[in-house]
């Protein structure tokens, strides 16, 4: 079970935002997609979701042209959450969680089968508490588990989450990693975007590093997270030790001297 | 009170405003002389049974295309008028009246009709696969250049009457309709309603923005051609029978809002039926007030609505603070 890209570029303006991409994501792994603004990484998430259409080579999952599915099977495999945090109306989070529903609902009304999936996904964030609440009157932190919630009520066997700790505090940020964590040793397909270098080195299995369109380098933390290639792609100083529990941490100094 | 209580509430209404539209008016017309052959009966046949089926169906094409319209932009300042259509056929029409063109069977019909095909085809071509804004963008240009246009063919109007014909056209009324009016107009409507009442799931998947909704299988292409064609069809063949009947699209979904919450497709048909009882209203009191001309149904609505709406968004703020 796995998601590849093979070759895949991109640019807009004749100025190359993803070159050469050739990467495999595995089922049952926590990916985690790194580089500094710019390097590519919402394009590579989007082709990977079949939102983009690749200007060169293919983005497959087990062997299937992304872009060649036809949208709602697409949907039901691959489920994302987007950047943003975007909820424009002011609808109850049990409906907003429903919205996940979309891609498995045929004719008007739920199923049994809609409304298990929509209350596993709301126990499984904890989120039940605020089931009639609008969204728009939730704290940042409590409307962040209600859109993944959304995302996990459609079942989808990868999960897609760009940038998803944006806005949020370290014990919110905590709560969506352990989350995607979770799923990930369910065996699903977690990727994501992330820009929180201590948090990669702490819940990624894997790790894919763009620099200006480009992988610079992907693999296992220890191969990926080295203060030489935080160096050359962040341009900063930092050092890798572990701490008293054994666990691999990471400290930034401060940015590398010319 | 659950929405199907007051959709069914709604829907007494709409019975009841339909009703009100037969029977009122300079002579009343009570239900007994309905079928009766004198002078009742005709003024029953020939005027207010046309009459009162436009006025439902326009209300309810309004209502709908502002409540879809909201909705697909994420906008709740969104209404028919922004896509052009309305523009658009009111330019066809005030073109055949012009010409003349208007005085052969279907004429202004037609002319109204060509000129809500042709803003269609162009807001496709001018918003293709541009997202929410291209579209917006393209439904202002057409809106200004063919209310410039329109402008321009009332100054150039032979004769002070062919200018005051058209401007009175303009100004959106239900009067003189025939049946074979209404028989004209209806398959667009029911047409570009059955499109508009169809993208009820897509609506809702918006909420999450566009890649959201892209996520969940949502074809955004598909449903931009759906709406413009609903709209276009619907709201086309309402300006060719009517004229240009402002603030429905606009009102109508903010009050079924309050009532049912914000979800866009749970407030769809509700707001075709709300818009239906604001205009068959509407219309019915404009032929209540006493002197010797009707106010034209455009401006009641406007001189009703303005307010209205604007007591809407001071109750909003002060909830909103």
């Amino acid at each position: 079970m796995t998601l590849t890209v093979r070759n895949l570029g991109f640019a807009y303006a004749h100025q190359p935002i993803l070159e050469g991409i050739d990467a495999t994501f595995d089922a049952g792994k926590f990916t985690v997609i790194l580089g500094p603004n710019g390097a590519g990484k919402s394009t590579l998430l989007a082709s990977l979701a079949g939102l983009l259409k690749p200007q060169t080579g293919t983005a497959s999952l087990h062997g299937t042209d992304i872009t060649r599915m036809p949208p709602t099977a697409r949907a039901r495999q691959i489920g994302l959450l987007p950047q943003g945090a975007e909820t424009h109306w002011a609808i109850s989070s049990e409906a907003l969680v429903a919205l996940g529903r979309t891609p498995h609902m045929r004719g008007a009304g739920t199923s049994a089968d809609d409304r298990r999936a929509i209350s596993a996904a709301m126990s499984a964030t904890a989120t039940e508490g605020f089931a009639h609440r609008p969204v728009t009157q939730l704290s940042g932190g409590e409307r962040a588990r209600v859109l993944l919630a959304r995302v996990l009520a459609g079942e989808p066997e990868w999960i897609l989450a760009d940038e998803p700790l944006t806005n949020l505090d370290p014990g919110f940020q905590l709560d969506i990693l352990h989350l995607l964590r979770q799923q990930a040793e369910a065996g699903k397909g977690v990727i994501a975007v992330l820009h929180d270098l201590q948090y990669a080195v702490r819940f990624a299995d894997h790790l894919v590093l763009l620099h200006a369109g480009r992988i610079f380098a992907q693999g296992s933390v220890d191969d990926v997270i080295t203060p030489a290639n935080l160096a050359d792609v962040y341009g900063i100083d930092a050092n890798l030790f572990k701490d008293e529990e054994g666990a691999v941490q990471l400290f930034i100094k401060g940015k590398v001297r010319p | 009170m659950n929405n199907r209580t007051l959709t069914a509430l709604l829907l007494l209404l709409t019975l009841a405003a339909f009703l009100l539209s037969l029977m009122a008016g300079k002579v009343w017309i009570w239900p007994n002389s309905w079928a009766a052959d004198n002078a009742d009966g005709w003024i029953f046949l020939e005027l207010r049974l046309p009459r009162a089926v436009l006025g439902l169906c326009i209300g309810a094409v309004l209502g709908l295309s502002g409540a879809v319209l909201q909705g697909y932009l994420r906008n709740p300042l969104a209404d028919p008028t922004v896509l052009g259509v309305s523009a658009s056929a009111a330019l066809g029409g005030v073109g055949a009246i012009y010409t003349g063109l208007s005085l052969l069977p279907f004429g202004l019909f037609t002319c109204a009709m060509l000129g809500a095909g042709l803003s269609i085809l162009l807001l496709l071509a001018i918003s293709r696969g541009g997202g929410t804004m291209g579209f917006i963008l393209g439904g202002m240009v057409l809106s200004t250049l063919a209310g410039a246009l329109t402008a321009f063919v009332i100054s150039i109007a032979p004769n002070p009457f062919a200018a005051s014909e058209i401007i009175n056209w303009l100004m959106g009324a239900l009067t003189d309709r025939l049946m074979a009016d209404v028989w004209t107009a209806l398959p667009f409507m029911a047409l570009g309603v059955a499109l508009l009442l169809s993208t009820g799931r897509a609506l809702d998947a918006l909420t999450l923005g566009e890649n959201g909704a892209k996520s969940l299988g949502i074809n955004l292409f598909r449903l931009q051609w759906v709406i413009v064609l609903g709209v276009g069809l619907a709201v086309g063949a309402s300006v060719a029978v009517s004229g240009v009947v402002g603030f429905v699209g606009l009102i109508v979904p903010h009050l079924i809002r309050a009532l049912y919450g914000e979800q866009p497709s749970q407030i769809l048909l509700p707001s075709a039926l709300g818009g239906a009882i604001l205009t068959l209203t509407a219309d019915s009191l404009v032929r209540l007030v006493p002197g010797p001309s009707e106010v034209r149904l455009g401006i009641a609505m406007a001189v009703l609505g303005a307010p209205f709406f604007l007591l809407l968004l001071l109750r909003y703020r002060k909830g909103a603070a």
